[in-house]
């Protein structure tokens, strides 16, 4: 009885606080916790709050000091603390006291240290390691909470360098009886694979063992490991596709125990990560994808209640269907299923409804159509992020002919919006719009001014960077004139107006195009007028120091008059004395250059400021000044590469990743971490794997030339496309037309509509109109082909030969894209080089036919009606050349000036002689000769008669290249006192047929022979020869030829082991990357396909494949360089490495 | 997921997780953006924001904000749901929850989120029953610690009653009560033993 009373008056004080405030009720009255928050709700002004909290903690640390502090105690100060950590207020003293709790506390309070230690720790921090004995211990507990505490506490943060310490045991856990164990395990490894994932490798196994684990939780704890594993290297787990397919089967049949069940779902969570792993696996591989057609069907058809959750599995759902191989049926039924989201009443669904028709109209523009009402009536939304979705979706279906209602939409967001992200995205997809598809100059202009204005300082200094190149490619034709004309005539007028709103990277842009074009509207008004626009610009306050420099190179180029002249001088004046040393320095400039109109007209020409800078990349006028600090005792160069190389090996930690233990090397762990990436391929397949997903969604979101060859074509405008083959035979297509909604031009069909029950009024209905025109299914051919119904004039220029070479080799030549691919390769990796850059272009390497194309492409869109005659093409190379290889306006990589030139030269005498010479020809070979690969014949010149032919063929000999010159001589009469010339400065040609030739008797064929060495490496050398001989009763007659070699002529396979290998890769000093496409066969895999290609057209030797990498690699002959090169597989893009010893 | 923050109409902060290494002054910033743009946000708008590259999702419950963000691949609504799992479990937990018993036990919120959230993936989506894995040898020793474990992992605990699976057999702090769709057991420290005891069957 008495027990009763006492436990009665015990729980009275509880229940008194219960009344007083409820929420504090669970917590013990005198807590100090309590008192503090309650301290702090009392309070009003952030001060009070800061002088409370500083006292606090100044308590608290008073206490954590002291050494009669129990653990008990120190639990509840922890608590203390971190609510002032929430608060904002720093409370670094307790962070060694909360690791001390978690080490000797017991289980409670090791409780509250572990979650202390979470809370207050990152990742990096080096107190961490002083954790790692207690989560050690604790991990080899046999208190299971102990156990558990310490793995959540793995898996939310771990030091990287520690791992292997406590790898064992957590692998261990594995097979622990207990399934929270397991599960909490399989976290703890998903989190190591995320941040070191080389360290789990070996255990791949036991992950299989977890996704086969009897407890669902177990199994669903396996999936994200597997969703990650499977995102950067679908092929290697398609073996899965069906394990997922039964998983997926069984729940969503409702096998799992009820448990799993959320809001009567069966476990949505797990539903959804293996559809996101079906995507992966189905994405791209017809095979893999039929296995997953039923059940992602019946997915669809089980997740009909209408409920958030089932939504989120729909979403998820049509995705996985958009993504894997289409099957129209599917296709049908989620296109079905977005209207479902677009038309629902609640805004998150309209919101994700909009996200996957953005997704799916990349696939098929169309199917935005069926929801044109729904969209208007997004865009006007009063939601500002349904109206950026809708913004987002519309920027996807925009063409040539919808473009000014777009950009009109999205310049209008603009203009509201104030978030610095969004208006940087939005204005750089404004941008893209107008270059691609601008109607007109008047509205580019117009539009790009309002982006500059709009986009300010925040926008993405591309955009201003093309803008100018763009203005300053054309030739002076008369658009481009107009185009410049019109810009000029704009800013003017802008600057007359008030200048201060505008940001300072307009004004910067409008000072470059002012000094350089402004003579274009000299004739019509007083020459000083621009000059003291900008002088105003000049003074006024707004005006930044680099805006001011811009401007002061604006005027340089513009004082000719007298009128400008005086006013430069006035402005010399005030800035020669300016702090700023770059404003003094143009000052002078301008000073000078005013006054010395020769130097001005060299330095400045009025006309074509761009095509002929020349800039010696390879630094080599530095040469002498090197010699002498060499000289002097200086320490010779390093690459940044060898210089970390150095410092790795100074820690003694020169393992080599390829050693013999490949592909598993690896997991001696805490050395390769601290590796660079260049060190170990493998490594980098993951890193480029990441940078493969970036670069996949600028893909997505880059030029339409891009985004054809990127994504397979296999969605039509009625699906899928093989069945699209066989109805467009049918010669109406457009009364064919299964459904009159599909076209927006005929107004009735919209009244039609099922979404408008109520009658959408007559504007939305032309907005509509307007937006989606373009669209319908007799456009489709625009649709995909959008550049080439976008002006050509705005089209976005290659920014260099390698990105042209790649995009139109595989666009042009498909018959011959195998070799072409290859081409590429070499073509698109050599140029990058700065070394062999500078000596040369490289676009022999192209097939003929490419670069005729491309010559064609080039003059008709310059206007220039000759296309024909091969004379004037090669004239009209030269500049042209100039102008198209030019990446940027300013610095001008001269890598292809030569370019072209060569390239029509090796064209040139293709038709004017003609082929079966090759077969007579071959008999004249030496017969030591005759047995080796060789090269076709080339003819190198005849004479007007074809009296005298010569051609020439290399020989491919193991070690060393033969240059074979026949002379056939098809006259009667004999050829006497003949000398044949070779002459090229970077090669070394010695005559190897003995005693010179003398003379060719009539009608016969003379060779000569010579081997060739290249002295230094570049990638195109052309050769001269100069043929002198005499007729019997003749004068002497001399023969000029030029024959151009390439550097894989002189590349030959280095037969290395995959050990020599890795040595080769670390010892190598120099390296650049390339990503490429891979050539794509039917019969073989990319990567073998493409190290076949590689093999036959670059002689290279193929050392391993190696998982998803290949490995090959070759020599220069006669040179010291030897050169590997690594192919790399990442997600989605192929990486090619190239590593090189000696002189690249 | 990146990271979870909780914070009141009045932009206070009430719990913050985040999954990600993220320097200190980052946090600061996201956590100012986050409580200016979701507190901005008007009744009716939908539940999803941006912020740079993240997705943002955010919910009301009453008084606070839950608001988390997201990588761009994830799924919205899923994230919505997530959240609401969250409040159904601090609400079983706590009992009708409501801000003040966050702000005064935000630690147990913390580990309820740790033994749901884990690493910023769903650890557990059927009725977490972690306390069936505790050792009770060397706790029953101590029957002080026994109850201090009872109370520290009760949203864990199902209790097999007589046989029947029952659901929700939740105890709350301080009493000894435990919740059963019954209605509320209070039970004395013998029955914890047998019900500790039947547990580890």
């Amino acid at each position: 009885m008495s027990d009763v009373v006492e436990k009665t008056l015990s729980a009275l004080p509880s229940l008194l606080s219960l009344d007083s405030q409820a929420g504090a009720g669970k917590l013990s009255p005198s807590s100090k916790l309590g008192n503090l928050i309650k301290g702090i709700t009392e309070l009003t002004s952030k001060h009070e709050e800061e002088k409370l909290i500083k006292k606090e903690l100044e308590s608290i640390k008073e206490q954590v000091a002291s050494p009669n502090t129990t653990m008990r105690q120190m639990k509840e100060i922890m608590v203390r603390a971190i609510y002032c950590e929430m608060l904002g207020y720093q409370a670094s003293f307790s962070y060694i006291h909360a690791i001390k709790l978690a080490q000797q506390g017991s289980v409670l309070e090791k409780r509250v240290g572990y979650l202390a230690v979470s809370l207050f720790l990152n990742e990096t921090d080096e107190f961490l390691l002083l954790l790692v004995n207690t989560v050690l211990k604790d991990l080899q507990s046999t208190n299971l909470i102990e156990v558990c505490m310490a793995l959540t506490v793995v898996s939310q943060m771990f030091p990287k360098d520690m791992i292997p310490a406590i790898l064992p045991v957590v692998e261990e856990k594995l097979t622990h009886p207990k399934e929270i164990i397991r599960r909490k395990a399989v976290l703890a490894l998903y989190k190591f694979y995320l941040i070191a994932p080389n360290q789990v490798q070996h255990i791949h196994s036991k992950f299989r063992k977890a996704l086969c684990d009897k407890d669902p939780g177990v199994m669903t704890a396996s999936l994200h490991i597997y969703l990650q594993l499977i995102k950067e290297n679908p092929e290697s787990y398609k073996d899965l596709t069906g394990s997922m397919v039964t998983i997926l089967r069984q729940v969503v049949g409702g096998k799992l125990p009820l448990d799993f069940n959320y809001h009567s779902v069966p476990a949505p969570w797990l539903q959804i990560q293996l559809l996101r792993i079906l995507a992966y696996l189905g994405k791209e591989d017809q095979g893999t994808s039929e296995m997953m057609y039923d059940v992602l069907e019946e997915s669809l058809r089980r997740a009909e209640m209408n409920h958030n959750i089932t939504y989120a599995i729909l979403f998820e759902c049509v995705k996985t269907i958009y993504t894997v191989h289409p099957k129209s049926q599917l296709l049908e039924k989620a296109a079905e299923c977005i209207g479902n989201f677009v038309l629902s009443p609640k805004i998150n669904l309209k919101y994700l409804g909009l996200k996957a028709l953005t997704y799916v109209v990349q696939q098929d523009a169309n199917l935005a159509l069926p929801h044109q009402m729904t969209i208007i009536e997004c865009l006007d939304h009063s939601d500002v992020i349904i109206k950026r979705e809708t913004l987002e979706l519309l920027f996807r279906i925009t063409n040539a002919q919808n473009v000014t209602v777009i950009v009109e939409k999205m310049l209008e967001f603009l203009r509201l919006t104030c978030d610095d992200y969004s208006t940087i995205d939005l204005v750089g997809k404004v941008a893209e719009l107008a270059e691609k598809y601008a109607p007109d100059n008047v509205w580019f202009i117009q539009t790009m001014n309002s982006v500059f204005s709009l986009g300010g300082d925040v926008m993405q200094p591309d955009i201003p960077n093309n803008f100018l190149r763009l203005l300053a490619e054309g030739v002076d034709n008369v658009e481009d004139r107009q185009l410049r004309l019109f810009a000029v005539d704009s800013y003017v007028s802008l600057l007359q107006g008030v200048t201060a709103k505008l940001p300072q990277r307009f004004l910067q842009v409008i000072s470059w195009v002012l000094g350089e074009y402004s003579y274009l509207r000299e004739e019509e008004s007083d020459p000083g007028s621009v000059m003291r626009l900008l002088a105003r610009l000049l003074d006024q306050r707004h005006t930044s120091t680099e805006t001011r420099s811009w401007v002061l190179g604006a005027m340089t180029k513009l004082c000719s008059s007298p009128v400008s002249v005086a006013l430069a001088r006035d402005v010399c004046e005030r800035y020669s004395g300016s702090l700023n040393t770059v404003l003094r320095q143009k000052a002078q400039e301008l000073m000078i250059l005013s006054q010395d109109t020769k130097l001005r007209a060299r330095v400045l020409p009025a006309e074509g400021r761009l095509e002929s800078l020349e800039v010696d990349s390879s630094l080599s006028f530095l040469d002498g000044y090197v010699s002498e600090a060499l000289a002097a005792g200086a320490a010779p160069y390093k690459s940044p590469h060898q210089r970390q190389e150095d410092l790795v090996q100074e820690k003694a930690l020169s393992l080599e990743p390829y050693g013999l233990s490949l592909p598993v090397s690896l997991s001696s762990c805490s050395i390769t971490d601290r590796l660079t990436d260049r060190r170990s391929p493998t490594l980098l397949s993951m890193s480029s794997g990441l940078s493969g997903n970036s670069t996949e969604l600028s893909h997505q979101e880059g030029s339409t030339t891009l985004k054809l060859e990127g994504v397979k074509r296999v969605w039509g405008k009625d699906g899928y496309l093989a069945q699209q083959q066989s109805a467009g035979e049918t010669p109406t297509p457009l009364v064919e037309l299964p459904n009159p909604l599909l076209s927006p031009q005929s107004p009735p069909s919209q009244t039609q509509k099922p979404s408008s029950g109520l009658e959408p009024d007559q504007e939305k209905r032309q907005l509509a109109s307007s937006l989606f025109v373009g669209l319908g299914s007799h456009n489709s051919v625009c649709l995909m082909g959008r550049a080439e119904t976008a002006p050509r004039h705005f089209r976005r220029k290659p920014r260099g030969e390698s990105s042209s070479g790649a995009s139109e080799g595989s666009s042009n030549s498909s018959h011959s894209s195998r070799s072409a691919a290859v081409d590429n390769l070499l073509l698109s990796n050599l140029l990058d080089s700065t070394t062999v850059a500078s000596e040369g272009g490289a676009a022999t390497t192209t097939t003929p036919q490419q670069t005729s194309q491309r010559t064609l492409d080039h003059t008709t869109s310059n206007g220039n009606p000759h296309v024909e005659g091969t004379e004037q093409r090669v004239e009209a190379g030269g500049p042209l050349s100039l102008i198209r290889g030019n990446g940027m306006v300013a610095v001008v990589p001269p890598t292809h000036t030569q370019t072209d030139p060569q390239t029509q030269q090796d064209l040139h005498p293709a038709p004017a002689l003609e082929r079966p010479r090759d077969l007579p020809l071959a008999s004249h070979l030496p017969a030591e000769l005759s047995g080796l690969a060789r090269s076709e014949f080339t003819p190198l010149c005849s004479d007007q008669d074809s009296s005298l032919a010569l051609s020439a063929c290399r020989v491919y000999k193991e070690d060393a290249l033969v240059l074979l010159v026949f002379i056939s001589n098809n006259n009667d009469s004999a050829l006497h006192q003949m000398v044949l010339q070779l002459t090229c400065k970077e090669l070394e040609i010695s005559c190897i047929s003995g005693s010179p030739l003398k003379e060719v008797k009539g009608h016969s064929v003379s060779v000569c022979l010579h081997t060739v060495v290249m002295k230094r490496a570049s990638v195109q050398v052309e050769l001269a020869g100069l043929l002198s001989y005499q007729r019997p009763l003749g004068q002497p007659q001399a023969a000029q030829f030029s024959l151009s070699l390439s550097l894989k002529h002189f590349l030959r396979p280095l037969t290395v082991s995959t050990g020599d290998y890795g040595k080769m890769w670390l010892s190598f000093s120099h390296d650049l990357k390339q990503n490429l496409r891979l050539v794509t066969t039917e019969h073989q895999e990319p990567l073998t396909a493409t190290l076949d290609a590689l093999k036959g057209k670059l002689h290279l030797h193929v050392v391993d494949i190696i998982g998803s990498e290949g490995i090959v690699a070759c020599r220069l002959l006669q040179g010291p360089g030897q050169w590997i090169w690594s192919v790399v597989a990442g997600c989605g893009q192929w990486r090619l490495v190239v590593v090189s010893g000696g002189w690249l | 997921m990146r990271f979870l923050l909780l914070f009141s109409r009045q932009g206070k902060l009430r719990l913050q997780k985040w999954f990600t290494p993220i320097p200190e002054r980052e946090k600061k910033k996201i956590t100012r953006d986050m409580t200016t743009m979701v507190l901005a946000r008007k009744p009716r708008s939908c539940n999803f924001l941006h912020w740079k590259d993240l997705k943002i999702v955010y919910k009301r419950y009453a008084s606070l904000y839950f608001c988390c963000g997201l990588d761009a691949e994830e799924n919205e609504l899923l994230a919505l749901e997530m959240l609401h799992r969250y409040v159904e479990l601090l609400d079983k937990y706590f009992g009708n929850v409501c801000e003040l018993d966050i702000i005064f036990n935000f630690e147990k919120a913390y580990f309820i989120l740790d033994e749901f959230l884990l690493g910023g993936e769903v650890q557990e989506t059927s009725k977490l029953v972690v306390a069936r894995s505790v050792e009770a040898s060397d706790m029953l020793q101590e029957k002080q610690r026994l109850m201090e474990i009872i109370l520290l992992f009760p949203l864990f605990f199902s209790c097999y009653h007589g046989g029947i699976h029952e659901q929700a057999c939740i105890l709350t702090l301080g009493e000894m009560d435990l919740h059963t769709p019954e209605g509320i057991w209070t039970i004395t420290d013998l029955e914890v033993l047998l019900l500790y005891r039947t547990m580890e069957l």
